[in-house]
């Protein structure tokens, strides 16, 4: 049985015109226990909102969402968040007190949560600055906090809404093999949600490319079979990613010819 | 040399101000109606000497300090409240709405009726003064809260009231403290006029009776003593914020 699996969902909003509109329609996925699940599309395709439906953030408007075959009914710390900004973070408290949030949330005692908070710093190499507040710290330190926060708490999946999106491009690249590390040391499942083919081949053990929005669902999976540390140069690699380039950018012509109907063609 | 620089400031801009009092009244004005800082300055230090200065600033601090307490332990649950609960922000909305609108200060007459001119009538207007700035600043607060700070805490397990604990009150702190701050301000204005309509004593009453007998230094010390309190306790307050409240100061 899938660790996830969405069957037949649709979620449906309201503009503030009173409009209805379908942001994903007909969406259908299976993810697996272990799986570095990587979903691609261009902006607007509606990946945000199946993260948002997966946390229990927001409800279906039809279909299914399972979860160890359970329906998903709402947040649960069964599923951690890695969210794309900083403003999940508790100002009012230190790197060390964030991470300690969901602990301390289940009364675990003070000593053994300040360990283990600390034990999960270390692991995204933050040691240092435990005692920091997170306005002390730059853009991919606060992302190391989040994620802390989050993998401290031994969530079954962890859900990553571009979390890397706003960080430079070195800082990027770090934290994308830093992150590879810390799944395959973790061993935990991640739906991870980006708009940039590099980083879901560098990272994705299987990835999904999205139809352009409204009323987007799995255009195509794709496995993606590397083997250790991925390498940028390397053929594979670069098969991988002209292969994903072809299917995104046709989503993104469609994307843009529906925005700006009488572009240039 | 650094407290030269950080404070510098602070005594250069104290000293021109009286320096600029003193010119005005001694060489363009030269009235007995505008007295220089220094004549100010030694009847200041006498009715500090006869007690009756003293007497006076600690009556009208008390009442502010009553009043702007009690307001603000009221005000603060009743803001958190609004914020978090939409029913009850639209059935309190046109009370605040209302309310704000009519100064305290206009308020006077009707506290004066309903309770004399007592202390209780200082503590009502006071309250009054402090009460919609404190909710106003409270409630919106917490409506400004960054919804992924709460989603979050959802994904991290915290219940509903953990997240109002844990999340909700802490990040409307600054808020919380702004409005009191505010409400301060409104406090020193409030009181000096309800001393001056109706009051036995006060600074307030000391400039209405300066004004009575023609004390014109007398006056002036009133208004002297009002900016420096004024000056000193925001001074405290932001102190206090900075001892006590620094890290929810609004960072992130």
């Amino acid at each position: 049985m899938a660790l996830v699996s969405f069957h037949d969902v649709r979620k449906t909003y309201r503009s503030l015109q009173g409009v209805d509109y379908s942001a994903v329609e007909h969406f259908d996925l299976e993810i697996e226990a272990g799986e570095f699940f990587c979903l691609l599309g261009p902006s607007g395709c509606g990946k945000t909102t199946v993260l948002k439906m997966l946390a229990g953030f927001e409800a279906p408007s039809a279909g299914e969402i399972l979860m160890d075959g359970r329906p998903v009914t709402g947040a649960s710390r069964d599923r951690g968040v890695v969210f794309q900004g900083d403003d999940s973070l508790y100002g009012w408290l230190t790197a060390v007190e964030n991470v300690e949030f969901g602990l301390r949330m289940r009364r675990v005692p003070r000593s053994e949560r300040r360990r283990r908070a600390l034990e999960f710093l270390d692991l995204v190499g933050l040691a240092g600055q435990a005692d920091k507040y997170p306005s002390e710290l730059s853009g991919g330190m606060k992302q190391r906090i989040q994620l802390a926060r989050a993998l401290v708490n031994e969530p079954k999946m962890l859900l990553m809404d571009e979390p890397f999106a706003a960080l430079d491009a070195q800082t990027r690249a770090v934290m994308q093999e830093e992150l590879r590390n810390i799944w395959q040391a973790t061993g935990t499942s991640v739906l991870f949600i980006t708009h940039d083919i590099d980083e879901a081949v560098s990272l994705a053990t299987r990835l999904g490319v999205m139809y352009a929005g409204p009323a987007s669902r799995l255009k195509e999976v794709v496995d993606v079979e590397l083997e250790g540390a991925r390498n940028r140069t390397d053929d594979r690699f670069l098969a991988y990613y002209r292969r994903v380039y072809g299917m995104i950018r046709e989503e993104v012509e469609v994307a843009r010819r529906r925005e700006h109907p009488g572009g240039p063609r | 040399m650094r407290w030269v620089r950080e404070h510098g400031g602070y005594v250069i801009g104290f000293a021109s101000l009286f320096l600029l009092w003193h010119v005005a009244a001694v060489y363009l004005v030269q009235s007995a109606l505008f007295p220089p800082p220094g004549s100010v300055i030694t009847r200041a230090v006498a009715l500090f000497r006869d007690g009756t200065l003293v007497a006076n600033v600690a009556i009208s601090l008390q009442r502010i300090l009553t009043g702007f307490v009690a307001g603000s332990l009221l005000g603060i649950p009743i803001g958190l409240c609004m914020g978090s609960f939409p029913p009850v922000r639209r059935i309190l909305d046109p009370y605040t709405e209302f309310l704000r609108f009519i100064p305290a200060v206009a308020m006077i007459t009707v506290a004066v009726i309903w309770f004399g001119i007592g202390e209780t009538s200082k503590l009502f207007l006071i309250i009054y003064a402090t009460v919609f700035v404190v909710v106003l600043n409270t409630a919106a607060g917490v409506a400004s809260i960054a919804r992924n700070k709460i989603r979050a805490a959802q994904a991290l397990g915290a219940t509903r009231f953990q997240i109002f604990c844990h999340v909700a009150l802490p990040a409307t702190v600054p808020y919380i403290l702004t409005g009191m701050r505010l409400a301060m301000t409104n406090s020193f204005v409030t009181i000096v006029a309800a001393e001056l309509v109706a009051a036995n004593n006060g600074l307030g009453k000391m400039l209405w009776d300066a004004r009575l007998y023609m004390l014109v230094d007398d006056i002036f010390v009133a208004l002297l003593v009002l900016g420096l309190l004024g000056f000193i306790i925001d001074r405290i307050f932001r102190w206090c914020i900075f001892l006590f409240a620094g890290r929810y100061s609004p960072v992130v």
